[in-house]
Parts: C-alpha cells; structure tokens; sequence
C-alpha cells in the first residue's frame, strides 16, 4: 500500500468518526433540552460544531486551497451576523405592544 | 518606440491561445454549486432569523412539541447524517471508477431522503391534526404554524429535489455519460440540506418543546 492509499484510507476511516460525532452531538443536544430546558446558546454552538464538521469533513472543504474557504465562509458569516440588527426591533415589538 | 511596441506584441501573442490557471483549482461547476450553497444557507438564514425575531416579540408562543415529536427529529437526523454518509460511500465508488456501487449507493441515499420525507409528513399530518394552520393554532401566537411550515418546508422541498436529481444523476451516471466529479458536486448540495437540519432541529423542535 502507497502513501497516498494509506492517507485515503485515513480519510475515509475519519469520516467514520465525523459521523458518530456529529450524532453523538445531536443525542446530546436533545437529552440536555430534556433535563435542563433548551439553552440558545448551547443549543447554537452545537448546531455549528456539527456545521464546521460537516463542511470541513464532509464537504471536504478544508482539502480545499484556503483561496476557497476565504472566498466562501467569511462573508457568509458576515452575512448572518448583520441579521442580527432584527433584534432591537424585535424586543421592542415585544414590550411596546399594545395589551 | 517602435522596438517597445514590438516587445509588447510580443508579450500578448505569448498568451494567445492560454488560459489562466482557475484561482480555486476546481472545476467551475463545483464552484457554483458552492456559490449557490452559500446563497441557499443566507435564505435559510434569513427564514431562521425572521422566526426568530416573531417568536421572541410574540409573549404567547407555542410550545406545542411532546417527546415522541423530538425523538422523531431525532430519528431523522439518523436518517439524513446517514445519508450524507452513504453519498460519500457511493462517492468514493465512483472515483474508484465502480460504478453499479457507486450506483447502489446513491439510490440507497435516495431513499433515505423519501425515508425522511415521509416522516416529515407525518409530522406536519400531526400538527395539522392539532389545529395547526398557516396563521392560526389552537395555543397561541398565530405566527407559529406560518414559521414552522416555512422553514421545515423549504427544508423539505430541498430534500425532494435532492431525491430527484440523485435518482436522475444516478441513472446518468450508470449509463456512463456522467462522470464521479457529477457525483461530487451532487453529494456537496445533499451535505448541505443535512447541515441546515443540524440548525432546524434545535431552534424549531427543541426550542419549542412542550414543559
């Protein structure tokens, strides 16, 4: 076996582990929202550790040149980070409703 | 004058017939499909955002999902993470050049799309069931079903098109006309209908779980 059969083989045995992770994380999320009541944020940094293991291992894109990943994923972020100015808007909605 | 002009010539006759190497060193159509993922995960953002802005100014929202709603979403997280699992599998058939596995593989990921399809319905047949309609619910603020059947059923429709075009390019691919690198950018948009449910299920299901 070469190197390169030996590094794909690799690869492919991690997709394995990706896997089990991500539903470990998921079981996870679920059984926390059970006992302790659902936490955004926790609920929120779960969802996107599961996203940055699918992207990266999945999706391959950390195979990827980083010209790429800087092309796609900062925007992105930065996209989705400006939405949030909704909630100012939103908490006022919330205590200036006519009752 | 004359001899820079010639020099210049010179220069841009070297580069006729040459292409410039691509900046991302892959083919262009893998790199749309990235270009539309990323416009796809900023709608999806924007659904999420949108339902979360009305549920937080909404002092009545429904929490109307018992356990056997959670454990259903849980069941198809297993079903679609299993997916995403068994197009890699067929991927990696395919670059092998195998291609009734390769085949195998991705109709086996189609019907776990139906599999999770048909589980989602049943879902939203509960809900229905209940009472709950685009702008009214039996529990609260009206906006709740509007939201829900939105986002699950942008979702939903994601998974449906996903479902065709795997049955369709694989059927392509098995007659030969299309290539592993078909397969790959195929596989690239069905990882990403599973990672927008990894933020469905906590925001949507967990978020509102009945207490």
């Amino acid at each position: 076996m070469n190197s390169a059969d030996t590094s794909k083989s690799k690869a492919s045995g991690r997709v394995y582990v990706v896997y089990a992770v991500i539903m470990v994380l998921a079981v996870m999320q679920i059984v926390v929202a059970m006992q302790r009541g659902p936490s955004l944020v926790f609920m929120l940094l779960v969802g996107v550790l599961q996203a940055w293991l699918a992207v990266t291992y999945f999706m391959h894109l950390g195979e990827e040149r980083p010209l790429l990943v800087l092309a796609l994923i900062p925007y992105t972020i930065f996209v989705l980070l400006m939405m949030n100015v909704i909630w100012s808007d939103s908490f006022r909605l919330l205590r200036m409703r006519p009752h | 004058m004359g001899g820079a002009v010639s020099q210049a010539n010179l220069a841009v006759d070297s580069h006729i017939g040459t292409m410039e190497a691509k900046p991302f060193a892959i083919p262009s159509s893998k790199l749309v499909m990235w270009l539309f993922i990323i416009s796809d995960a900023v709608t999806f953002g924007a659904l999420l955002f949108a339902y979360g802005y009305i549920r937080n100014a909404s002092a009545d929202w429904p929490t109307p999902f018992e356990s056997s709603s959670i454990w259903n979403s849980l069941l198809m997280t297993f079903i679609l993470v299993t997916s995403s699992l068994t197009v890699l599998i067929a991927l990696k058939a395919a670059q092998a050049d195998d291609r009734a596995p390769a085949f195998r593989w991705v109709i086996v990921t189609a019907v776990l799309g139906v599999l999770f399809t048909v589980l989602h319905l049943r879902e939203w047949m509960d809900l229905i069931g209940k009472g709950v309609r685009t702008f009214h619910n039996p529990w609260g603020a009206p906006m709740f079903g509007a939201t829900f059947f939105a986002i699950t059923g942008l979702h939903m429709a994601h998974v449906i098109g996903g479902v065709v075009a795997l049955i369709a390019t694989g059927l392509i691919y098995k007659a030969g006309r299309y290539s592993a690198k078909h397969i790959e950018i195929l596989a690239l948009y069905w990882h990403f209908v599973d990672l927008v449910w990894m933020f469905v299920v906590p925001l949507v299901y967990l978020m509102n779980m009945k207490r």
